[in-house]
């Protein structure tokens, strides 16, 4: 990753998604897009999958997007996106638009892990120059928290109830970045809204590779009435998320992986929080046994594992 | 109808007459608009247009991005990307194809984008069926396109480069959808009058003036609306595909001048004094329509034929003055309406257009060539038979004839 911004006054005043909004108070999404954006600039163009921020975002006749935007369905923005990218390509060597600008597509988990993953698959195989952002709020807020590919193991959702017989999600959290990974693209990287200048630096990087090829950026972005937490609680809950090795911040960069602070020293686990700091804030899994704790416990640690392998292979 | 004057004379506009399919007809369509965008997937009987396209994009005779995608609902999606950033686009799809792009076909229109597409016609799984007949197209009537269906290689050449001109219209801005029948046009060769690029162009200009994804004039295109917005917003698209028409007789007229044809969006077989009329659609249904018409005539029945060329908006006026002094119709669909009163869903259309005009007539409602079943000119010989016996007995039937059907009540 290349640094582009140090501290957030680095980070330009202007807002691209503004007021005229309709997202729940605290929402983790619209932070991130927010964050996002900055970074960006204008000369993007955003396609943008059905879901929480297209919703609360678009309502007409208003609009929070002062750059362009088009939403066309929930499972296609990717496929959307690689459509409006060949029409940049090809009207900039007719000689019938000289702008710059660049795609980014946003979808959330269930546009990202479940209905639009073969849409996702298609556009990084064929290559298309795409930022492709996924916002991560672990469930399908948009229609009231059912649970998706996204959602962890164990967590209360609509979806995956807690039971007599059944205690919330009974499967693990997909592994996104893994899929993605595997179409050997050359950038992808996980975020934080909670880390914004990491954040940040990451979509400038990721935008300076489109000419090669897609990049794609996983930002955890909680959500307050899905993961039942105060809505002023959402940075300090998202950054625990890093703190706890829950969710690790890291970066693909052409073969290479790269973890970024503070998940780099997290290899080692003594450097980070107990997993219940992060889970006993969240409504979700107030259900939690000790047996589940220490079942989800050892998953993450079976995770480091993993990526301690990777990064043997790839560092 | 008399030969509009030709502005050029279809020698200078003709380059070469050349044997195509209906598919690669369309393809040769595509490459001389200059299309920017083309994304398709394989799919029976339309398969072989994006291969052609695919050859010429892979020799550099067009430049165009292709986007071999991953699935039908993508190719659309891909589509409306590229036509909301600016671009001139075209797919193609069949049968399941198109119902897997359903969703999208809404919004397409919804969003009001000139999206050009080839759809040869096809039965419906299951059971699975690759053979032609108009399920696919008839399913995607009510999606808000402008649908054309051509009976002809040719006028699959021409419709095509038409289509380019309605759906960039500004008094339009819908996609147009050019069907024609699966294998029975797709994958067989007629001799086709290919024109000169520079003419096609000049026919078919750039329309960058329309709203569209632009960073120096951002714009929110797919926006969610409150049942306090909808209805009027798509009312809007409502309308602007009913008034489309004018513009289609108008591109049609223009088409007619510049490239020395003949084209109406409906088509007229003896019908001047006809008594009993037969209305179909595509090529296969219409062709031997004409030809038992003609037959009819030598043995003294006033037969005619009306083609509906343009399906969507449908030609109401056209239809009823066509038709309005003939003793008996028949409405020949080669589609199926499922728990309608009669299963011939254009049947019900030339229903409502009579009725719209207050003309109560004998119509009957006749299902034929479903899945490519034969149909013989002898079908529609001993049909207009039929129909001059219905006039002498005064007896109608009140229910769809299934002809050319096994073992069921004809």
């Amino acid at each position: 990753m290349k640094v582009y911004f140090r501290t957030i006054k680095d980070l330009p005043v202007d807002e691209y998604f503004g007021p005229g909004q309709l997202t729940c108070a605290g929402c983790g999404p619209s932070i991130a897009i927010r964050w996002i954006l900055k970074a960006a600039g204008s000369d993007v163009i955003i396609v943008n999958a059905t879901g929480c921020i297209e919703v609360t975002s678009t309502s007409y006749p208003y609009t929070a997007w002062s750059v362009p935007y088009l939403h066309v369905a929930f499972e296609n923005a990717a496929a959307a996106a690689s459509g409006a990218e060949s029409a940049l390509k090809v009207l900039r060597r007719k000689g019938m638009l000289d702008a710059k600008a660049k795609v980014i597509a946003i979808a959330g988990d269930g546009g990202t892990y479940d209905i639009g993953l073969q849409a996702l698959s298609g556009m990084l195989e064929r290559g298309h120059g795409v930022l492709y952002v996924l916002y991560d709020n672990e469930a399908y807020m948009n229609t009231g928290i059912q649970r998706s590919g996204g959602t962890p193991h164990f967590a209360w959702t609509t979806t995956s109830p807690v039971g007599s017989k059944l205690k919330g999600k009974v499967q693990r959290k997909k592994d996104i970045m893994s899929i993605v990974i595997g179409h050997h693209i050359p950038y992808a990287a996980t975020a934080n809204l909670a880390y914004p200048i990491d954040l940040a630096n990451k979509v400038k990087t990721a935008l300076d590779y489109l000419d090669e090829g897609p990049a794609f950026i996983h930002v955890l972005a909680p959500c307050p009435p899905g993961w039942r937490y105060p809505e002023e609680m959402t940075v300090e809950i998202a950054r625990l998320a890093t703190e706890t090795g829950y969710f690790p911040l890291y970066e693909w960069d052409h073969g290479m992986i790269r973890f970024n602070p503070p998940s780099n020293t997290h290899f080692d686990k003594s450097k980070r929080k107990p997993i219940t700091e992060y889970l006993k804030r969240q409504g979700r899994f107030a259900h939690l046994t000790e047996e589940n704790i220490k079942e989800i416990e050892k998953e993450i640690d079976e995770y480091w594992d993993y990526l301690s392998k990777l990064v043997k292979t790839f560092g | 109808m008399a030969v509009a004057k030709a502005l050029s004379t279809r020698e200078e506009v003709v380059k070469e007459r050349v044997g195509l399919t209906s598919n690669y007809a369309a393809a040769y369509a595509v490459k001389t608009v200059d299309v920017d965008v083309i994304a398709a997937y394989p799919i029976t009987p339309q398969t072989t247009i994006i291969e052609k396209l695919a050859e010429f994009v892979a020799n550099g005779e067009i430049d165009a991005e292709y986007i071999p995608v991953e699935s039908e609902h993508s190719a659309l999606s891909a589509v409306v990307g590229a036509a909301a950033t600016g671009a001139r686009v075209f797919t193609a799809t069949s049968a399941q194809g198109l119902e897997f792009m359903h969703e999208v076909l809404y919004i397409a229109s919804g969003l009001r984008l000139p999206i050009v597409m080839a759809a040869p016609g096809r039965a419906l799984s299951a059971p699975i069926s690759i053979h032609g007949d108009y399920q696919d197209i008839m399913s995607a009537r009510d999606s808000g396109w402008v649908i054309m269906i051509a009976s002809s290689a040719q006028e699959v050449y021409d419709s095509i480069i038409m289509a380019y001109r309605i759906a960039e219209d500004n008094r339009v801005l819908l996609p147009v959808m050019v069907s024609y029948d699966g294998f029975l046009m797709s994958h067989t060769t007629e001799p086709v009058e290919l024109y000169h690029e520079e003419y096609v162009r000049k026919f078919t200009p750039r329309n960058l003036n329309r709203p569209r994804l632009d960073p120096r004039k951002p714009m929110t295109i797919g926006v969610i609306a409150s049942p306090d917005w909808y209805y009027e917003i798509k009312y809007q698209a409502i309308n602007a595909l009913k008034e489309s028409k004018n513009v289609i007789k108008e591109t049609h007229n223009e088409f007619n001048k510049a490239f020395g044809t003949n084209y109406d969006i409906v088509e007229k077989y003896m019908l001047d004094d006809a008594d009993y009329v037969l209305i179909t659609y595509g090529g296969a249904s219409s062709g031997n329509a004409k030809e038992a018409a003609r037959r009819a005539r030598e043995r003294g029945l006033r037969a005619g034929v009306l083609r509906l060329r343009l399906f969507r908006p449908f030609p109401t006026d056209e239809v009823v003055s066509a038709i309005k002094y003939s003793k008996v119709v028949a409405v020949v669909d080669r589609a199926l309406s499922p728990g309608n009163t009669y299963e011939g869903p254009v049947f019900n259309d030339v229903v409502s257009a009579l009725y719209n005009k207050g003309i109560n007539k004998p119509v009957i409602s006749v299902v034929h060539g479903i899945s490519q079943r034969t149909m013989l000119s002898d079908d529609f010989y001993n049909l207009y038979k039929k129909l001059d016996e219905y006039a002498k007995t005064g007896e109608y039937p009140r229910k769809t004839i299934f002809i050319g059907l096994r073992g069921g009540e004809a």
